[in-house]
């Protein structure tokens, strides 16, 4: 262990540079938040992701943020255990009806100011799941959404840039 | 229920009913009672496999597979009065799926063992979605738990709502102290209804929709739809999307293995493997997308071959991927070998009995690891499979060290194979025109996927649009073994047996 230890020492990270901040995220993003939720953040925002139905695949891609390549925290994003230690609700899936009441009772656990991220098309409309009788479709659907990252799944870099549009907004 | 000989041969007991044509590759027959009857009994002593239970307006399906011979068949039991008789009642591997079968179809398993609602949460708009649709009449009252009774038992209800970023499901540990005692899944919170979205697809969208039935499976899911299709159609594929589509299917087995080795070690705490193996999934993430266009390969696989070529510079991608695989996997293996403090927590934890394994026909890893040498990869087989040389794995110890292990000498066997296809993969077209079916046409498929074996059962109508498609996670098998592999551990090692497994929330729930 020591061995890999030292090796990965001496390498050069691994980590990409961080994309710019996506535009499209920022758009609809837009209002300012207001000053007072800004010092109380800081620099740094507690992430709950919320698998609301999905197919595993933006679950995947959400992962994927925390490898070398991408490494979320050195933005000051972490992912938390519990939607009371949150800011951001990250959601994924069509809203399943089966899951519906648990997103509700998770946003109204999450305190005061959060934001919600809805991720994947799925998040945004239902995606290919959208129109049966168990999906509600779309997480707006069920509670107020600040930013949709679509993409079927959106990969490390879309989910980067529209998490630091909202940093950017947040700060 | 009536008594079969020592060794039933399948086919002679379906071969009692009525085949239906056009159902291929393998024969499917309308049986009468008796003839169902005779299948569970064979069932319940073991001579067979389980493969799938599913149900359409009248009529329920029993998949079963009887090793050596090779050879999976399908009984068609007609329900005029929409019942038909449990087979989770002599076999219990059929229970969760005969009660999704009365939640989905409105079939009802008579003298069922558990009667209890499955998918079915009492809050879609209408019930028996798959059957003759009826609005609820009235609510389903609370989910019964099973009764746990005894002094100083408490319980931990968790979820569905996990701390981890994973799937929602609910866990209901009775515990004795740190011991648990019982665990109860209960599970249909990611139910999408994706067979009633299936009904009178067309083929390209149905193949996005089971593409989508468990995204880190679906590469394996397209193949299985894929080669249902083709079987539907009696369709030849050229030569290279065969060797195209095994290439993206070991790419999608090593992507899901090094993320798996990694979460496993990081549930015990060793968040150094979680590190190392990670980066060893971002790799292979990064040379499909460079290689086919998709991280994950979605609707790469489609009907008749596959969407998107090997790129010209494809190859060194790949070979490049693999020395990189061949230079940093072996020290992880020596790491997570010679660290006792880690096999301390994997060794002896999570131990499943191997004749429970055997009875459920679990697949995957799971099965592998406890004994069960099944890969659908080589029984029934699909090509090019037939023409690669690759091992498969086992061990009998069937605990969490197992489960490990035989990831890790999968991931070896997909480099190994990975490298084969490259130096022999064929030229010429990737695509080919799939014969009109011009009537009602049947096809499945069986594919190993790297969670285990997925089912895919479909019937085309006359103007080439799926009528019924139904999907079968290796997951329906392995979660239910779930709750016998926690029984004793303590409470902790939960998330550690959990990973170890790695079920499909959303391919079980659909
Ligand atoms: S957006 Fe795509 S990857 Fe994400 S949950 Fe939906 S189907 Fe799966």
């Amino acid at each position: 262990m020591r061995k890999l230890l030292l090796q990965n020492g001496w390498r050069s990270p691994l980590t990409l540079p961080a994309p710019a901040p996506s535009e499209a995220a920022l758009a609809e993003l837009g209002a300012e938040v207001d000053r007072a939720a800004r010092r109380r953040l800081g620099r740094s925002l507690a992430i709950r992701e919320v698998d609301a139905g999905s197919c595993n695949g933006c679950e995947l891609e959400i992962h994927a943020l925390n490898n070398a390549f991408h490494d979320l925290e050195r933005f000051g994003f972490h992912f938390v255990a519990s939607p009371r230690h949150a800011d951001v609700l990250l959601v994924t899936g069509p809203v399943t009806v089966n899951m519906r009441e648990a997103l509700e009772r998770t946003y109204a656990a999450t305190p005061d100011p959060k934001w919600v991220v809805a991720v994947g098309d799925c998040g945004r409309d239902g995606g290919v799941f959208a129109g049966g009788y168990a999906c509600v479709g779309g997480v707006a659907e069920v509670i107020p959404v600040d930013l949709h990252i679509p993409g079927c799944p959106p990969n490390p870099m879309q989910l980067l840039e529209g998490l630091l549009a909202l940093l950017q907004v947040v700060q | 229920m009536r008594a079969t000989n020592a060794k039933p041969d399948l086919l002679v007991v379906l071969g009692a009913g009525q085949p239906v044509t056009g159902h291929r590759p393998w024969p499917r027959f309308v049986v009468t009672v008796e003839t169902w009857n005779a299948l569970l009994a064979g069932l319940a002593k073991g001579a067979w496999t389980l493969l799938g239970l599913w149900g359409e307006p009248g009529m329920v399906h029993l998949a079963v597979h009887e090793f050596e011979t090779g050879a999976p068949g399908i009984a068609s039991l007609p329900c005029p009065t929409g019942e038909f008789p449990s087979v989770g009642r002599w076999h219990p591997p059929a229970q969760r799926l005969e009660r999704a079968v009365a939640d989905l179809v409105g079939l009802q398993p008579v003298a069922g063992p558990d009667l209890r609602p499955w998918l079915d949460h009492g809050r879609w708009p209408l019930r028996h979605p798959l059957g003759s649709p009826t609005a609820p009449a009235e609510a389903l009252p609370p989910y019964p738990f099973l009764p746990t009774e005894g002094e100083s038992l408490h319980q931990i209800p968790v979820g569905p709502v996990h701390a981890g970023i994973i799937e929602p499901g609910h866990f209901r540990f009775t515990a004795n102290g740190e011991a648990v005692v019982r665990l109860e899944e209960r599970l249909g919170y990611v139910h999408k209804g994706i067979e009633s979205l299936l009904n009178g697809a067309t083929l390209e969208r149905a193949a996005r929709l089971v593409g989508r039935v468990s995204g880190d499976s679906t590469v394996a899911y397209a193949l299985a739809f894929a080669r249902a299709v083709e079987a539907a159609t009696a369709t030849e594929i050229p030569a290279r999307a065969h060797w195209l589509r095994a290439l993206m299917a070991e790419l999608e087995r090593l992507a899901n293995h090094c993320g798996d080795i990694g979460a496993i070690c990081n549930d015990a705490a060793f968040a150094l493997m979680l590190a190392h193996c990670a980066v060893l999934r971002e790799r292979v993430l990064r040379a499909s997308v460079a290689c086919f266009g998709h991280r994950l390969l979605m609707d790469c696989v489609i009907p008749g071959g596959v969407a998107v070529d090997l790129p010209a510079d494809g190859v060194p991608i790949l070979r490049a991927l693999l020395a990189e695989m061949r230079r940093a996997f072996p020290p992880l293996v020596e790491l997570y070998d010679n660290t006792a403090s880690l096999q301390d927590r994997t060794a002896n934890t999570g131990t499943l009995d191997p004749a429970l394994v055997q009875q459920f026909g679990c697949g995957g890893v799971i099965g592998r690891a406890a004994g069960r040498a099944f890969d659908a990869r080589r029984e029934p087989g699909y090509p090019p499979y037939d023409q690669l040389e690759f091992e498969v794995p086992v061990r009998r110890e069937s605990d969490v060290n197992a489960r490990v292990w035989i990831r890790i000498r999968e991931v070896e066997q997909s480099l190994a194979l990975i490298e084969e296809l490259l130096e022999r993969l064929p030229s010429g077209p990737v695509q080919g025109a799939l014969n009109q079916p011009g009537r009602l046409v049947e096809g499945m498929a069986l594919v190993e996927g790297f969670r285990g074996d997925i089912l895919l059962w479909l019937r085309l109508a006359a103007d080439g649009t799926v009528a019924r498609c139904h999907p079968r996670d290796p997951s329906w098998f392995q979660w239910p073994l779930l709750e016998a592999a926690i029984e004793g551990n303590i409470v902790a090692d939960f998330p550690l047996c959990n990973k170890s497994f790695n079920c499909s929330y959303s391919g079980h729930d659909l």
